[in-house]
Protein backbone atom coordinates (compact mmCIF):
# COMPACT_ATOMS: atom_id res chain seq x y z
CA UNK A 1 0.00 0.00 0.00
CA UNK A 2 1.32 3.42 -0.92
CA UNK A 3 2.28 5.43 2.12
CA UNK A 4 1.14 9.01 2.56
CA UNK A 5 3.44 11.81 3.55
CA UNK A 6 1.61 13.97 6.06
CA UNK A 7 2.53 17.10 7.97
CA UNK A 8 0.64 18.83 10.74
CA UNK A 9 1.18 21.07 13.74
CA UNK A 10 1.53 19.18 16.99
CA UNK A 11 1.46 21.31 20.13
CA UNK A 12 2.47 24.29 18.04
CA UNK A 13 5.40 22.64 16.27
CA UNK A 14 5.39 21.29 12.71
CA UNK A 15 5.81 17.51 12.43
CA UNK A 16 5.95 15.14 9.49
CA UNK A 17 5.25 11.45 9.15
CA UNK A 18 5.07 8.75 6.52
CA UNK A 19 1.94 6.72 7.24
CA UNK A 20 -0.02 3.83 5.81
CA UNK A 21 -3.65 4.76 5.14
CA UNK A 22 -4.74 2.46 7.98
CA UNK A 23 -2.51 4.10 10.57
CA UNK A 24 -4.60 5.76 13.26
CA UNK A 25 -3.74 9.23 14.53
CA UNK A 26 -3.19 7.89 18.05
CA UNK A 27 -0.50 5.51 16.76
CA UNK A 28 1.26 8.27 14.85
CA UNK A 29 1.32 10.42 17.99
CA UNK A 30 2.44 7.63 20.34
CA UNK A 31 4.69 5.44 18.24
CA UNK A 32 6.00 7.64 15.46
CA UNK A 33 6.34 10.94 17.34
CA UNK A 34 6.69 9.24 20.73
CA UNK A 35 4.40 11.45 22.75
CA UNK A 36 2.80 8.86 25.01
CA UNK A 37 0.46 11.02 27.08
CA UNK A 38 -2.39 10.22 24.70
CA UNK A 39 -3.59 6.74 25.61
CA UNK A 40 -5.27 3.81 23.89
CA UNK A 41 -8.21 2.30 25.74
CA UNK A 42 -11.32 0.71 24.28
CA UNK A 43 -10.34 1.37 20.63
CA UNK A 44 -13.99 1.66 19.64
CA UNK A 45 -14.49 5.41 20.16
CA UNK A 46 -16.19 4.92 23.50
CA UNK A 47 -13.85 5.49 26.45
CA UNK A 48 -12.23 8.75 25.38
CA UNK A 49 -8.66 8.18 26.68
CA UNK A 50 -7.34 8.89 23.16
CA UNK A 51 -8.94 12.35 23.10
CA UNK A 52 -6.88 15.09 21.46
CA UNK A 53 -7.74 18.46 20.02
CA UNK A 54 -7.87 18.65 16.22
CA UNK A 55 -8.42 22.08 14.67
CA UNK A 56 -10.01 23.38 17.86
CA UNK A 57 -12.34 20.44 18.45
CA UNK A 58 -12.07 17.46 20.77
CA UNK A 59 -11.79 14.22 18.83
CA UNK A 60 -11.05 10.58 19.55
CA UNK A 61 -7.72 9.86 17.90
CA UNK A 62 -8.28 6.08 17.86
CA UNK A 63 -11.07 6.61 15.33
CA UNK A 64 -9.31 9.04 13.03
CA UNK A 65 -6.86 8.08 10.32
CA UNK A 66 -3.54 9.85 10.58
CA UNK A 67 -3.95 11.02 6.96
CA UNK A 68 -7.05 12.90 8.08
CA UNK A 69 -4.91 15.11 10.34
CA UNK A 70 -2.78 16.21 7.38
CA UNK A 71 -2.47 20.00 7.42
CA UNK A 72 -4.25 20.24 10.77
CA UNK A 73 -3.52 21.56 14.23
CA UNK A 74 -3.27 18.91 16.95
CA UNK A 75 -3.01 19.51 20.68
CA UNK A 76 -2.15 16.74 23.15
CA UNK A 77 -1.69 16.81 26.91
CA UNK A 78 2.01 17.52 26.35
CA UNK A 79 1.04 20.87 24.86
CA UNK A 80 -0.93 22.15 27.85
CA UNK A 81 1.81 23.27 30.25
CA UNK A 82 3.95 26.28 29.35
CA UNK A 83 7.25 27.77 30.55
CA UNK A 84 5.27 29.41 33.36
CA UNK A 85 4.17 26.03 34.69
CA UNK A 86 1.12 23.80 34.63
CA UNK A 87 -2.01 24.89 32.80
CA UNK A 88 -4.90 25.97 35.06
CA UNK A 89 -6.74 22.73 34.20
CA UNK A 90 -3.74 20.63 35.26
CA UNK A 91 -3.29 22.65 38.45
CA UNK A 92 -6.97 22.20 39.31
CA UNK A 93 -6.79 18.41 38.82
CA UNK A 94 -3.85 18.31 41.27
CA UNK A 95 -5.61 20.46 43.87
CA UNK A 96 -9.00 18.78 43.66
CA UNK A 97 -7.66 15.20 43.49
CA UNK A 98 -9.13 14.82 40.00
CA UNK A 99 -7.00 11.78 39.25
CA UNK A 100 -6.66 8.30 40.71
CA UNK A 101 -4.75 5.77 38.60
CA UNK A 102 -4.21 8.50 36.02
CA UNK A 103 -4.84 6.47 32.88
CA UNK A 104 -7.78 8.59 31.81
CA UNK A 105 -6.27 11.86 33.06
CA UNK A 106 -4.38 13.17 30.01
CA UNK A 107 -7.51 12.94 27.86
CA UNK A 108 -9.64 14.38 30.67
CA UNK A 109 -7.28 17.36 30.76
CA UNK A 110 -7.31 17.90 26.99
CA UNK A 111 -11.09 17.57 26.93
CA UNK A 112 -11.56 19.87 29.94
CA UNK A 113 -9.27 22.42 28.28
CA UNK A 114 -11.37 22.48 25.10
CA UNK A 115 -14.68 22.34 26.95
CA UNK A 116 -13.74 25.44 28.98
CA UNK A 117 -12.65 27.24 25.82
CA UNK A 118 -16.11 26.62 24.40
CA UNK A 119 -18.00 27.20 27.66
CA UNK A 120 -15.95 29.30 30.11
CA UNK A 121 -18.64 29.48 32.82
CA UNK A 122 -20.39 26.10 32.89
CA UNK A 123 -22.90 24.77 35.38
CA UNK A 124 -22.21 21.41 37.04
CA UNK A 125 -24.75 19.80 34.72
CA UNK A 126 -23.03 21.30 31.67
CA UNK A 127 -19.68 19.96 32.90
CA UNK A 128 -21.14 16.45 33.27
CA UNK A 129 -22.58 16.74 29.74
CA UNK A 130 -19.35 18.18 28.32
CA UNK A 131 -17.10 15.55 29.92
CA UNK A 132 -19.43 12.63 29.19
CA UNK A 133 -17.24 11.25 26.39
CA UNK A 134 -14.43 10.42 28.84
CA UNK A 135 -14.68 7.40 31.12
CA UNK A 136 -12.81 6.93 34.40
CA UNK A 137 -12.83 3.31 35.62
CA UNK A 138 -11.65 4.39 39.10
CA UNK A 139 -15.10 6.06 39.41
CA UNK A 140 -13.47 9.32 40.30
CA UNK A 141 -15.95 11.57 38.55
CA UNK A 142 -16.87 13.71 41.54
CA UNK A 143 -13.39 15.17 41.92
CA UNK A 144 -13.00 15.51 38.15
CA UNK A 145 -16.14 17.66 38.07
CA UNK A 146 -14.80 19.72 40.99
CA UNK A 147 -11.47 20.12 39.18
CA UNK A 148 -13.18 21.41 36.03
CA UNK A 149 -15.25 23.83 38.14
CA UNK A 150 -12.11 25.05 39.85
CA UNK A 151 -10.24 25.38 36.54
CA UNK A 152 -13.11 27.45 35.14
CA UNK A 153 -12.74 29.89 38.06
CA UNK A 154 -8.95 30.02 37.67
CA UNK A 155 -9.23 30.75 33.96
CA UNK A 156 -11.82 33.46 34.51
CA UNK A 157 -9.57 35.17 37.04
CA UNK A 158 -6.48 34.91 34.81
CA UNK B 1 -6.62 -2.67 16.82
CA UNK B 2 -5.62 -1.98 13.25
CA UNK B 3 -7.83 -2.33 10.19
CA UNK B 4 -6.98 -4.40 7.14
CA UNK B 5 -5.00 -2.62 4.50
CA UNK B 6 -6.83 -0.29 2.16
CA UNK B 7 -6.13 2.54 -0.20
CA UNK B 8 -7.21 6.05 0.73
CA UNK B 9 -8.48 8.81 -1.50
CA UNK B 10 -9.61 12.24 -0.35
CA UNK B 11 -12.44 13.24 -2.68
CA UNK B 12 -12.47 16.84 -3.88
CA UNK B 13 -16.10 16.86 -5.06
CA UNK B 14 -19.20 14.68 -5.16
CA UNK B 15 -18.48 13.90 -8.84
CA UNK B 16 -14.95 12.82 -7.93
CA UNK B 17 -16.31 10.52 -5.20
CA UNK B 18 -18.97 9.03 -7.52
CA UNK B 19 -16.36 8.39 -10.19
CA UNK B 20 -14.21 6.48 -7.71
CA UNK B 21 -17.26 4.54 -6.45
CA UNK B 22 -18.02 3.57 -10.06
CA UNK B 23 -14.45 2.57 -10.93
CA UNK B 24 -13.49 0.64 -7.83
CA UNK B 25 -15.34 -2.43 -6.63
CA UNK B 26 -16.29 -2.49 -2.94
CA UNK B 27 -15.01 1.04 -2.30
CA UNK B 28 -16.62 2.65 0.74
CA UNK B 29 -17.28 6.26 1.62
CA UNK B 30 -15.62 7.56 4.77
CA UNK B 31 -17.87 10.12 6.45
CA UNK B 32 -17.37 10.74 10.19
CA UNK B 33 -15.95 7.24 10.42
CA UNK B 34 -17.21 6.54 13.93
CA UNK B 35 -19.26 3.56 12.83
CA UNK B 36 -17.15 2.43 9.89
CA UNK B 37 -13.66 2.52 11.41
CA UNK B 38 -14.60 0.47 14.52
CA UNK B 39 -16.26 -2.07 12.19
CA UNK B 40 -13.07 -2.18 10.11
CA UNK B 41 -10.90 -2.62 13.20
CA UNK B 42 -13.04 -5.57 14.26
CA UNK B 43 -12.82 -6.90 10.68
CA UNK B 44 -16.58 -6.86 10.26
CA UNK B 45 -15.79 -4.72 7.23
CA UNK B 46 -12.70 -4.89 5.04
CA UNK B 47 -13.19 -2.42 2.19
CA UNK B 48 -10.12 -2.29 -0.08
CA UNK B 49 -10.59 1.40 -0.77
CA UNK B 50 -11.87 4.37 1.26
CA UNK B 51 -13.12 7.58 -0.28
CA UNK B 52 -12.94 10.36 2.28
CA UNK B 53 -15.79 12.85 1.72
CA UNK B 54 -15.06 15.04 4.77
CA UNK B 55 -13.73 18.05 2.89
CA UNK B 56 -16.30 18.40 0.11
CA UNK B 57 -17.82 21.90 0.45
CA UNK B 58 -21.13 21.05 -1.27
CA UNK B 59 -21.90 18.44 1.43
CA UNK B 60 -21.76 21.06 4.19
CA UNK B 61 -24.18 23.61 5.56
CA UNK B 62 -27.75 24.09 6.76
CA UNK B 63 -30.05 26.38 4.75
CA UNK B 64 -33.65 27.51 5.00
CA UNK B 65 -35.43 28.04 1.67
CA UNK B 66 -39.09 28.95 2.16
CA UNK B 67 -40.34 26.23 4.50
CA UNK B 68 -37.73 23.67 3.41
CA UNK B 69 -34.59 23.09 5.45
CA UNK B 70 -31.69 21.59 3.52
CA UNK B 71 -28.99 19.91 5.57
CA UNK B 72 -25.75 18.88 3.88
CA UNK B 73 -25.10 15.19 4.46
CA UNK B 74 -21.70 15.86 6.09
CA UNK B 75 -23.15 18.16 8.74
CA UNK B 76 -21.92 16.93 12.12
CA UNK B 77 -24.11 16.24 15.14
CA UNK B 78 -22.55 19.19 16.97
CA UNK B 79 -23.26 21.48 14.00
CA UNK B 80 -26.89 20.34 14.16
CA UNK B 81 -27.02 21.10 17.90
CA UNK B 82 -25.52 24.58 17.32
CA UNK B 83 -27.74 25.47 14.33
CA UNK B 84 -30.07 28.44 14.90
CA UNK B 85 -32.13 27.42 11.87
CA UNK B 86 -32.76 23.96 13.32
CA UNK B 87 -33.35 25.20 16.85
CA UNK B 88 -36.01 27.53 15.49
CA UNK B 89 -37.60 25.46 12.74
CA UNK B 90 -36.87 21.81 13.49
CA UNK B 91 -35.84 21.38 17.14
CA UNK B 92 -36.59 17.64 16.93
CA UNK B 93 -33.29 17.22 15.06
CA UNK B 94 -31.43 19.18 17.73
CA UNK B 95 -32.94 17.08 20.50
CA UNK B 96 -32.08 13.84 18.69
CA UNK B 97 -28.50 14.94 17.95
CA UNK B 98 -27.93 15.71 21.63
CA UNK B 99 -28.62 12.07 22.44
CA UNK B 100 -26.21 10.66 19.85
CA UNK B 101 -22.99 9.23 21.35
CA UNK B 102 -20.82 11.78 23.22
CA UNK B 103 -19.27 15.24 22.64
CA UNK B 104 -16.15 14.01 20.84
CA UNK B 105 -18.04 11.63 18.57
CA UNK B 106 -20.58 14.37 17.80
CA UNK B 107 -17.69 16.48 16.45
CA UNK B 108 -17.04 13.86 13.76
CA UNK B 109 -20.26 11.90 13.32
CA UNK B 110 -22.47 13.18 10.50
CA UNK B 111 -26.20 13.08 9.88
CA UNK B 112 -25.66 11.60 6.41
CA UNK B 113 -23.38 8.87 7.70
CA UNK B 114 -25.86 8.04 10.46
CA UNK B 115 -28.72 7.72 7.94
CA UNK B 116 -26.83 5.86 5.21
CA UNK B 117 -24.83 3.43 7.38
CA UNK B 118 -27.86 1.23 7.94
CA UNK B 119 -27.38 0.31 11.59
CA UNK B 120 -30.84 -0.09 13.17
CA UNK B 121 -29.42 1.48 16.35
CA UNK B 122 -28.64 4.77 14.63
CA UNK B 123 -30.84 7.66 15.74
CA UNK B 124 -31.51 9.71 12.62
CA UNK B 125 -33.27 7.09 10.46
CA UNK B 126 -36.38 6.98 12.69
CA UNK B 127 -36.24 10.78 13.01
CA UNK B 128 -36.24 11.01 9.21
CA UNK B 129 -39.34 8.80 9.12
CA UNK B 130 -41.12 10.97 11.71
CA UNK B 131 -40.20 14.14 9.79
CA UNK B 132 -41.18 12.60 6.44
CA UNK B 133 -37.79 13.77 5.15
CA UNK B 134 -36.62 13.80 1.56
CA UNK B 135 -33.17 12.35 0.91
CA UNK B 136 -31.26 13.88 -2.00
CA UNK B 137 -29.14 11.16 -3.55
CA UNK B 138 -26.61 11.66 -6.34
CA UNK B 139 -25.24 9.07 -8.73
CA UNK B 140 -23.56 8.92 -12.14
CA UNK B 141 -26.83 10.04 -13.79
CA UNK B 142 -27.42 13.02 -11.52
CA UNK B 143 -29.55 13.73 -8.48
CA UNK B 144 -32.76 12.04 -7.40
CA UNK B 145 -35.21 12.53 -4.55
CA UNK B 146 -35.80 9.58 -2.27
CA UNK B 147 -38.44 9.77 0.46
CA UNK B 148 -37.09 8.56 3.81
CA UNK B 149 -40.23 6.42 3.98
CA UNK B 150 -39.15 3.43 1.92
CA UNK B 151 -35.40 4.10 2.15
CA UNK B 152 -34.65 1.76 5.05
CA UNK B 153 -34.86 -1.84 3.84
CA UNK B 154 -32.98 -3.87 6.45
CA UNK B 155 -29.83 -4.02 8.53
CA UNK B 156 -27.05 -2.24 6.59
CA UNK B 157 -29.41 -2.25 3.64
CA UNK B 158 -30.91 0.91 2.14
CA UNK B 159 -32.44 2.10 -1.11
CA UNK B 160 -29.12 3.47 -2.35
CA UNK B 161 -26.96 2.02 -5.12
CA UNK B 162 -23.26 1.29 -4.72
CA UNK B 163 -22.32 4.22 -6.96
CA UNK B 164 -24.63 6.71 -5.24
CA UNK B 165 -24.03 9.22 -2.44
CA UNK B 166 -26.49 10.76 -0.01
CA UNK B 167 -25.76 14.46 -0.50
CA UNK B 168 -28.46 16.27 1.48
CA UNK B 169 -31.48 15.85 3.70
CA UNK B 170 -34.55 18.04 3.24
CA UNK B 171 -37.15 18.47 5.95
CA UNK B 172 -40.09 20.83 6.28
CA UNK B 173 -40.00 23.49 8.99
CA UNK B 174 -42.43 22.55 11.75
CA UNK B 175 -45.62 24.64 11.77
CA UNK B 176 -47.41 26.22 14.74
CA UNK B 177 -50.02 23.43 14.88
CA UNK B 178 -47.30 20.77 14.91
CA UNK B 179 -45.53 19.31 17.90
CA UNK B 180 -42.72 16.82 18.33
CA UNK B 181 -41.31 14.52 20.95
CA UNK B 182 -38.18 12.42 21.15
CA UNK B 183 -37.42 9.87 23.81
CA UNK B 184 -34.49 7.48 23.84
CA UNK B 185 -33.65 5.00 26.53
CA UNK B 186 -29.96 4.21 26.70
CA UNK B 187 -27.94 2.45 29.35
CA UNK B 188 -25.18 5.02 29.48
CA UNK B 189 -23.62 7.92 27.61
CA UNK B 190 -22.44 6.96 24.18
CA UNK B 191 -24.60 3.87 23.91
CA UNK B 192 -27.11 3.03 21.23
CA UNK B 193 -30.78 3.05 22.20
CA UNK B 194 -32.43 0.19 24.03
CA UNK B 195 -35.41 1.72 22.25
CA UNK B 196 -36.16 5.19 20.96
CA UNK B 197 -39.06 7.03 19.42
CA UNK B 198 -39.42 10.32 17.60
CA UNK B 199 -43.00 11.54 17.11
CA UNK B 200 -44.31 14.42 14.99
CA UNK B 201 -48.04 15.27 15.07
CA UNK B 202 -50.32 18.01 13.71
CA UNK B 203 -53.43 19.24 15.45
CA UNK B 204 -56.59 20.49 13.77
CA UNK B 205 -58.37 22.09 16.69
CA UNK B 206 -58.34 19.37 19.35
CA UNK B 207 -58.11 16.56 16.83
CA UNK B 208 -54.92 14.87 15.67
CA UNK B 209 -54.84 15.66 11.94
CA UNK B 210 -51.69 13.65 11.30
CA UNK B 211 -49.09 11.74 13.29
CA UNK B 212 -45.87 9.94 12.44
CA UNK B 213 -44.24 7.65 14.99
CA UNK B 214 -40.72 6.37 14.32
CA UNK B 215 -39.04 3.51 16.19
CA UNK B 216 -35.30 3.05 16.74
CA UNK B 217 -33.47 -0.24 17.36
CA UNK B 218 -36.49 -2.49 17.76
CA UNK B 219 -36.47 -3.99 14.25
CA UNK B 220 -33.84 -4.81 11.58
CA UNK B 221 -34.11 -1.16 10.52
CA UNK B 222 -35.87 2.05 11.58
CA UNK B 223 -39.63 1.60 11.18
CA UNK B 224 -42.88 3.54 11.45
CA UNK B 225 -45.49 2.37 13.93
CA UNK B 226 -48.22 2.69 11.29
CA UNK B 227 -51.01 0.88 13.11
CA UNK B 228 -50.45 2.92 16.23
CA UNK B 229 -50.59 6.06 14.09
CA UNK B 230 -53.92 4.94 12.59
CA UNK B 231 -55.44 4.58 16.06
CA UNK B 232 -54.65 8.23 16.83
CA UNK B 233 -55.24 9.92 13.46
CA UNK B 234 -58.45 11.98 13.29
CA UNK B 235 -59.09 11.53 17.02
CA UNK B 236 -58.92 13.70 20.09
CA UNK B 237 -55.94 12.00 21.73
CA UNK B 238 -56.53 10.96 25.34
CA UNK B 239 -54.86 8.54 27.75
CA UNK B 240 -56.99 5.60 26.65
CA UNK B 241 -56.08 6.10 22.98
CA UNK B 242 -52.39 6.46 23.84
CA UNK B 243 -52.64 3.12 25.69
CA UNK B 244 -54.19 1.47 22.63
CA UNK B 245 -51.44 2.92 20.43
CA UNK B 246 -48.75 1.76 22.86
CA UNK B 247 -50.16 -1.77 22.74
CA UNK B 248 -49.89 -1.65 18.94
CA UNK B 249 -46.27 -0.50 19.22
CA UNK B 250 -45.43 -3.55 21.34
CA UNK B 251 -46.71 -5.88 18.62
CA UNK B 252 -44.96 -3.88 15.85
CA UNK B 253 -41.53 -4.40 17.45
CA UNK B 254 -39.22 -7.23 16.40
CA UNK B 255 -36.08 -6.42 18.39
CA UNK B 256 -33.01 -8.62 18.64
CA UNK B 257 -32.15 -9.69 22.18
CA UNK B 258 -28.72 -8.54 23.31
CA UNK B 259 -26.95 -7.04 26.33
CA UNK B 260 -29.46 -4.18 26.30
CA UNK B 261 -32.33 -6.54 27.04
CA UNK B 262 -34.59 -9.30 25.77
CA UNK B 263 -37.33 -8.91 23.16
CA UNK B 264 -40.12 -8.36 25.67
CA UNK B 265 -38.25 -5.69 27.62
CA UNK B 266 -37.20 -3.80 24.50
CA UNK B 267 -40.72 -3.86 23.03
CA UNK B 268 -42.22 -2.54 26.24
CA UNK B 269 -39.58 0.16 26.51
CA UNK B 270 -40.32 1.17 22.90
CA UNK B 271 -43.99 1.58 23.85
CA UNK B 272 -42.99 3.69 26.85
CA UNK B 273 -40.78 5.92 24.69
CA UNK B 274 -43.74 6.35 22.31
CA UNK B 275 -46.10 7.27 25.19
CA UNK B 276 -43.70 9.96 26.41
CA UNK B 277 -42.96 11.28 22.92
CA UNK B 278 -46.69 11.58 22.11
CA UNK B 279 -47.31 13.48 25.36
CA UNK B 280 -44.49 15.91 24.56
CA UNK B 281 -45.67 16.33 20.97
CA UNK B 282 -49.25 17.03 22.10
CA UNK B 283 -48.13 19.59 24.63
CA UNK B 284 -45.91 21.38 22.13
CA UNK B 285 -48.58 21.39 19.41
CA UNK B 286 -51.10 22.95 21.83
CA UNK B 287 -48.74 25.76 22.92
Amino acid sequence: MAKHHISFNLNGKPVEALVEPRELLVHTIRENIQLTGTHIGCETSHCGVCTVDLNGKSVKSCTLLAVQADGGDVLTVEGLASAEGLHAVQQAFVEEHGLQCGFCTPAMLVRAYRFLQDNPDPSEEEIRWGMSGNLCRCTGYQNIIKAVQSAAKKLQQA
Amino acid sequence: MITSQFQYHKASSVEDAIQKLTEIEDAKLLAGGHSLLPMMKLRFAEPPYLIDINDIPELQGIELDGDTIRIGAMTTENEIIASDILQQHCPLLVEAAKLVADPQVRNRGTIGGDIAHGDPGNDHPAVMLALDANLVIQGPDGKRNQPANGFFLGTYWNEIAEDEILVAIEVKALKDNQGFGYHKLKRKTGDYAVAGSPVVLSLDGDKCADIRIGLTNVAPMAIRATEAENILKGQVIDEALIEQAAAQVVSACEPAADLRGDEEYKSHMAAEMVRRAIQDALQRARN
